[in-house]
């Protein structure tokens, strides 16, 4: 199977580069991680995160023939060739198909991904309605990957500035969380042409999620929230 | 993360140490639950947990521990949810919880339903929520940085770790009052492992490198369901939720093995009937070597709910919709009982001078690197969670009092990175060396075959020279990737080390215990023996030499569970 892969290592190169790789395929290389470790076993310089191979650890997210996802469970088979892998846009590389997540995460701990409720703890649990909790289905599952932010012209443009997709999504976790009372705190640090707003609802996020979730979903109901309260 | 947090909540400085980002950490793949007698469903107390987890131990378990975590579980699980954890609802209100494998009411009766889940996807709320609090703390994340060892002084105190950070290629030291490893399992010394490639026991491997012997090392879980050939682990929770699993004929044969608990017995039964069943020729597919676990009765609603990250996985890497045909599964390599020897505080305990249980002064262990031991010879489903909860939170407890009366730093020893320097300058100037993926596969291969979930005298004799032989290969691996910038054939490298630390630490202690206890079968000796083997293994790695010591048999308050025999 054919692959060329972006190759960059500040130690000895002056720019990025494009490498072509050909590789036999065993019958147990299902997904393409599997491809990729394939292909280090002949070439160990060949740089990528990984840890849990399954899809809920978010480390090997990267741009595949175009298009941002999980490497672990992408089927290697049905790839058009040659597959063409980038580290996922508009983030600094690291080296090869590691970019710094620093932009990203920095976002994410801006909307407070924590519950915030000042009452005392009860001595057991704080009760939640089975329909409450329901609430959250669809958001908490977010694993971290990035691969909704970095599809997202908006956040390109302005990786300092908007919250992105995925920080949007956690900041809509806690204000659907009914044991969340920080409601109001949460909406007005959004309330900002663009932490929240440069959302243009492009729905790239969407697109590519490899969880399935839906960060629109979820910007358009933080959108509705914030017009509720000033009527 | 649960020690952590606490030391940030009480206004210590913590750098936590990780060699990847903390949601990414292995916790995040744990599915079923966490075990509490919270009562929510069927009546429970904390009594029958520790008996349910005295008699899953197969009595290698230390009782006092075992007490100290099962009366802690409802009180760490409601601080998790008030923490945010997403826990799924009763109608009630109250935390969802499910029956798990080995659970039982009143001392060996009825099912109990004790395992308090967030669908499929427990430990990854449960990884995120102890982060998003980290947070909220602002404790101090160094990520993708990876420890490489240990320094101890002349009296053997610990005083920090040598670190790569892997980013930029440079070595550190962190010279701290007080060191917890939280470094997680390493059963990826096994080709089929459920495991994440980071767990590669580095933990462990620091311990032994630094002369601090290693626990019960031959105590290995093989889960009952990972994925057949991709390894993915397919939770018990499936089982809990009502699933069943059948061989080539459309039999439910864990009726056979286990008449009363059936499917949900304990892991390490239901794995040996696996095990046997496949022997036998009654093993599914082509090559009759594997089982099916059915599920489909259950209702595509149910499995929508409870199990959404399980049907994913299936139709992923099985190609195999569990809403209308089984999972293929086979039993697979998930879980390490041994470890960094503790008591129930997170102290790190070795003999010394006066005693096999001395504490070894700033190093503390938590989680599935120590052996405390709760787990004894098997461990129950969803008390691992448990466990990291409990003792992440004591050590952390211990952490705060210790440092009241070590107010300053000892003085660190000039050669305090020798040790991983030369292990990186090795590494870096070897010509004409072993590959490292080779010599891994070698290594995984080995432990595969001679040490599994049956093993048998010549094996286990062969496997010790085989395990050597690696060993030695592993000393002369070669890179050709120098670069220093993230690195990942170096890390692979360095792992590859800590990997022949535990795989030996295994092959050795598995050798000498001629008994069958728990997880570990042996087929010239299928029986429990107590008299001879009432005790813990303590695995030294400078000259592989063993010891052992005795199972704390006395609770701390309650009266002791004496060993019996185990049916389930």
């Amino acid at each position: 199977m054919k692959f060329s892969i972006y190759r960059f290592d500040p130690d000895k190169d002056e720019k990025p580069y494009m490498q072509d790789y050909e590789i036999a395929l065993e019958p147990a290389d299902r997904m393409l991680l599997d491809a990729l470790i394939r292909i280090k076993t002949v070439d160990d310089s060949l740089s990528l995160r990984r840890s849990c191979r399954e899809g809920v650890c978010g480390s090997d997210a990267m741009n595949i023939n175009g298009r941002n996802g999980l490497a672990c469970i992408t089927p290697v088979k049905g790839l058009k060739e040659p597959v063409e892998l980038r580290p996922l846009p508009g983030l600094p590389v690291i080296r090869d198909l590691i970019v710094d997540m620093t932009q990203f995460f920095k976002q994410y701990h801006s909307i407070k991904p924590y519950l915030i409720n000042e009452d005392p703890p009860p001595e057991t649990e704080r009760l939640q309605a089975p329909e409450e909790r329901a609430e959250l289905d669809g958001l908490y599952e977010c694993i971290l990957c990035a691969c909704c932010s970095t599809a997202c012209p908006s956040f390109w443009w302005n990786p300092d500035k908007y919250v992105g997709p995925a920080g949007l999504l956690q900041a809509y976790r806690f204000l659907a969380d009914s044991r969340d009372q920080a409601t109001a705190e949460r909406l007005d640090y959004l309330e900002d042409p663009y932490r929240l707003f440069r959302c243009h609802s492009i729905m790239n996020c969407t697109d590519v999620c490899p969880k399935g979730l839906n960060p629109m979903e979820a910007i358009g109901r933080i959108k509705t929230m914030m017009t509720k309260r000033t009527i | 993360m649960r020690a952590a947090l606490q030391l940030s909540e009480a206004g210590l400085k913590v750098a936590v140490l990780s060699k990847v980002f903390p949601t990414r950490s292995h916790t995040v793949a744990a599915q079923g639950g966490i075990a509490a007698a919270l009562g929510n469903v069927t009546e429970d107390n904390w009594h029958w947990h520790m008996y349910d987890t005295v008699k899953g131990s197969d009595y290698l378990g230390d009782q006092d521990a075992i007490e100290f975590m099962c009366r802690q579980a409802g009180e760490v699980v409601y601080e998790l949810e008030h923490y945010g954890m997403p826990f799924d609802r009763l109608e009630n209100g109250k935390i969802y919880q499910r029956p798990f494998g080995g659970q039982s009411q009143n001392f060996g009766g009825a099912q109990a339903t004790r395992s308090c889940a967030v669908a499929d996807r427990t430990g990854h709320a449960m990884l995120h929520t102890l982060y998003q609090r980290n947070v909220r703390a602002n404790t101090q994340f160094f990520v993708e940085w990876m420890a490489l060892d240990l320094i101890r002084d002349e009296h053997g105190d610990v005083l920090g770790v040598s670190a790569l950070d892997i980013e930029t290629g440079e070595v550190m030291i962190l010279q701290a009052r007080a060191t917890l490893f939280a470094t997680g399992g390493g059963a990826r010394i096994f080709s089929a492992s459920t495991n994440a490639f980071i767990n590669t026991g580095d933990g462990l491997a620091m311990a032994a490198r630094a002369g601090v012997p290693l626990q019960d090392m031959e105590f290995w879980q093989f889960h009952p369901t990972g994925v057949y050939g991709a390894g993915i682990l397919i939770s018990e929770a499936v089982r809990g939720e009502g699933g069943y699993l059948l061989n080539k004929d459309g039999e439910r044969f864990m009726e056979r093995y286990a008449p009363h608990a059936k499917d949900l017995a304990s892991r390490d039964v239901v794995s040996r009937a696996m095990t046997t069943e496949i022997k036998e020729g009654h093993g599914c597919g082509r090559d009759a070597d594997h089982l099916l676990l059915k599920l489909d009765h259950l209702g595509a609603d149910v499995i929508k709910a409870r199990l959404p990250g399980i049907r994913e996985i299936a139709i992923k890497f099985a190609h195999a919709d569990p809403v209308r045909e089984p999972i293929p599964v086979v039993p697979t390599a998930h879980y390490m009982m041994g470890g960094i020897p503790t008591n129930f505080h997170g102290q790190v305990v070795a003999p010394y001078k006066t005693g096999p249980e001395e504490v070894v002064q700033g190093f503390y262990a938590v989680g599935e690197c120590a052996c405390v031991s709760v787990h004894g010879a098997n461990r129950l489903g969803t008390n691992s969670l448990l466990d990291i909860l409990v003792f992440g939170r004591a050590a952390g407890n211990q952490i705060i009092e210790d440092l009241k009366r070590n107010s300053h730093h000892k003085h660190l020893p000039g050669d305090a990175a020798d040790k991983a320097l030369g292990r990186l300058a090795r590494l870096d100037s070897q010509k004409d060396g072993e590959n490292v993926s080779q010599v891994g596969d070698m290594l995984r291969k080995t432990m595969q075959t001679h040490c599994g979930v049956f093993r048998f005298a010549d094996l286990l004799k062969q496997g010790v020279d085989k395990i050597s032989e690696v060993a030695q290969r592993a000393r002369n691996t070669e890179i050709r990737d120098k670069s220093r910038v993230f690195n990942t054939a170096r890390v692979e490298a360095l792992e590859l080390d800590n990997l022949v630390e535990v795989a030996v630490a295994t092959m050795v202690s598995a050798q000498a215990r001629t008994e069958s206890r728990g997880a570990h079968a042996r087929d010239d000796f299928p029986h429990r023996d107590d008299d001879k083997w009432l005790k813990h293994t303590l695995y030294f790695s400078e000259d592989r030499r063993l010891d052992y010591k005795p199972v704390r048999l006395k609770p701390l308050t309650v009266e002791s569970f004496p060993p019996k025999a185990r049916t389930y």
